[in-house]
């Protein structure tokens, strides 16, 4: 059995499992912010209309909430939500409410890995579609709505069917300025934005062995881009090491068979690779930096789950690093901890002093919501993970999405650029 | 359940619908599901809900419900009268949602069988055969059939009203 399936056979108390089975698993953890949550407790208000009393959940230190989308509040409804939140998370007694203005909180799929919320071999459940995202630390994880997070509350347990498993090696060595989402994006433009549909996405290969945490977290997160169920890497010594410095929680890591069977095997070697783009207005319409070189942008977007993490702060502050930007530049890191560290780096600094907007942690302008939206006919360079129509704003704005190096490289120049082209 | 459905068709001949299209970011904060429906679509045809009828279906290319887990998008669907989306294939959180949620069918058809259905047709859905017929064209189709565990959470309204055992 491939691990996947090792860990939703363990979970739903079944020896043996295959690809098509269907299976209702225990969930070890379960995520909802303030866009799933406030839809959940519709769930439970509707339910309690029907008579049925409800107490209790299933169990209040297994649930963790965040509050990221719309934070700062952006408006009277947006401020509603928090309300309704905090009262469902103080009602039924779950703890782990990380606030907005109140210590630690950030995007939710950050917070699962900064705050070792998901450890290896668990079943993690979130009201998000990146939820995919956490599977880098060895877990399964996948997204869910609301009606399913809400059931989920209230059994422990959810319907799933066994994915196939798409194995992904990536091998060879990885060139300088690539980072994990020029073959993310490269994947994806591969197989397509439904080519993973039902399926897991598996990584492995020397490469992905010698990717720090964060950058395994970039793979899997834009798994998600693809229609896969749930992205996954087996963990290891990065693993164990990153949640030494997190946590002394105990688990119980799954790790696949040798003789686990996949349904596609892809094969990468990294040492031609170039630096990618998604063009508008899909993950899969790919293309490299030199063949766009030039288009002209009118903002530069550093945010995001899977684009303003510590490592995606570093190599972006390293391009932009005594230069000024001649675009309207926003850095928002992912968490208020990342957020803390790169202070002390001296990053922060980097990208004000290169004319950047630093600002809070938030979902906010990668979907469109609030706190930076674009304008029609605008044009953005985004280290985020999603281009559809109208995503970042206007219906008919435009963004591009790359790695980190190559929107700090583009907003230097206000045009699309390869870093490579970059004087230092 | 009701086995048979009875319906216009509103076709929108092209792939991968997002969730971003059928409700977009901004309204992800709104609850009320009747508030919802008024922006339903509006990434790709903002008068969408004044030509849904109750009872009506969408017709739409592959990966349908593609991107993010938002269940205000079947919700949005369904509160303009949609009872049910046939596509070659669904983005799987939409699916879920759409049948979990009890708001609206993801019916599965042939590529082939999108192209011969049109804007405005008229189509009878018999769930118990799996069959689909085009009243405008006096045609047949044939449907996937739902998976197992999807059908007994369908009959059963939805994945609350659903006694897992049997699965």
């Amino acid at each position: 059995m491939t691990i996947t399936e090792k860990i939703l056979a363990r979970a739903s108390g079944k020896q043996k499992l295959s690809p098509g089975d269907v299976v209702f698993a225990k969930v070890d953890k379960v995520m909802m912010h303030d866009v799933s949550g406030p839809g959940v407790i519709k769930v439970f208000s509707e339910w309690e209309k029907k008579g049925k009393k409800l107490e209790r959940i299933w169990n209040p230190d297994k649930v963790w909430v965040t509050e990221d989308h719309f934070v700062p509040a952006a408006d009277r409804v947006s401020a509603e939500n928090i309300i309704t939140l905090s009262n469902f998370t103080k009602k039924y007694g779950i703890n782990k409410h990380f606030k907005y203005g109140l210590g630690q909180y950030g995007i939710c799929h950050t917070l699962s890995h900064e705050e070792a919320m998901v450890l290896p071999g668990e079943v993690y459940v979130g009201g998000d579609s990146h939820t995919n995202t956490t599977g880098a630390m060895g877990a399964f994880a996948a997204g869910l709505g609301h009606t399913d997070v809400a059931y989920v509350l209230m059994n422990g347990q959810i319907w799933f069917r066994v994915p196939e498993t798409m194995l992904f090696k990536i091998e060879g060595k990885k060139p300088d300025y690539i980072m994990a989402k020029d073959i993310i994006l490269r994947i994806i433009g591969d197989i397509g934005t439904d080519g993973a549909n039902y399926k897991a996405m598996q990584f492995a290969g020397d490469v992905v062995k010698n990717l720090t945490m964060e950058e395994r977290l970039t793979l899997t997160n834009m798994t998600t881009e693809a229609g896969a169920k749930n992205g996954i890497i087996e963990p290891d010594e990065t693993t164990y090491a990153y949640l030494r410095e997190r946590t002394d929680a105990q688990y119980s890591p799954s790790h696949g068979d040798s003789d686990a069977e996949y349904s596609e095997v892809f094969t990468y070697e990294m040492d031609k690779m170039e630096p990618t783009i998604a063009k508008p207005f899909s993950p899969g319409n790919i293309s490299v930096a030199r063949e766009l070189q030039g288009t002209e942008l009118d903002k530069a977007y550093i945010g995001s789950c899977t684009g303003a993490k510590l490592d995606d702060l570093r190599e972006a502050a390293k391009v932009l690093k005594g230069k000024k930007v001649k675009i309207r530049t926003e850095v928002l890191p992912a968490a208020q901890s990342i957020y803390v560290k790169a202070l002390k780096e001296g990053l922060i600094g980097i990208f004000m002093e290169a004319g950047a907007v630093v600002g809070p942690p938030t979902c906010g302008a990668c979907c469109g919501a609030h706190m930076g939206v674009l304008g029609k006919g605008e044009i953005c360079i985004s280290t985020t993970n999603r281009n559809f129509p109208g995503r970042m704003g206007h219906v008919e704005s435009q963004t591009y999405l790359a790695s980190p190096i190559v929107v700090a490289a583009s907003a230097i120049t206000g045009k699309i650029t390869d870093p490579r082209d970059v004087k230092q | 359940m009701n086995k048979t459905l009875k319906g216009k068709v509103h076709k929108y001949d092209r792939d991968n619908i997002d969730t971003d299209v059928i409700i977009p970011g901004p309204y992800l904060k709104i609850h009320d599901h009747k508030e919802l429906a008024k922006h339903a679509m509006e990434g790709v045809d903002p008068k969408f809900p004044e030509k849904v009828s109750q009872g009506d279906f969408l017709v739409a290319g592959n990966n349908f419900g593609c991107g993010s887990s938002r269940e205000h998008a079947p919700i949005a669907l369904s509160q303009t009268g949609i009872r049910a989306i046939l596509s070659p294939s669904f983005a799987r959180i939409f699916y879920r949602n759409a049948v979990d949620g009890g708001y609206l069918l993801p019916i599965e058809i042939d590529e082939s069988t999108v192209k011969k259905i049109s804007d405005r047709d008229e189509l009878e859905i018999d769930l118990a055969q799996n069959r689909i017929t085009n009243l405008t064209k006096n045609e047949d189709y044939s449907m996937k059939p739902f998976p197992e565990l999807i059908a007994k959470i369908v009959e059963a309204g939805g994945l609350m009203n659903y006694r897992p055992g049997s699965a």
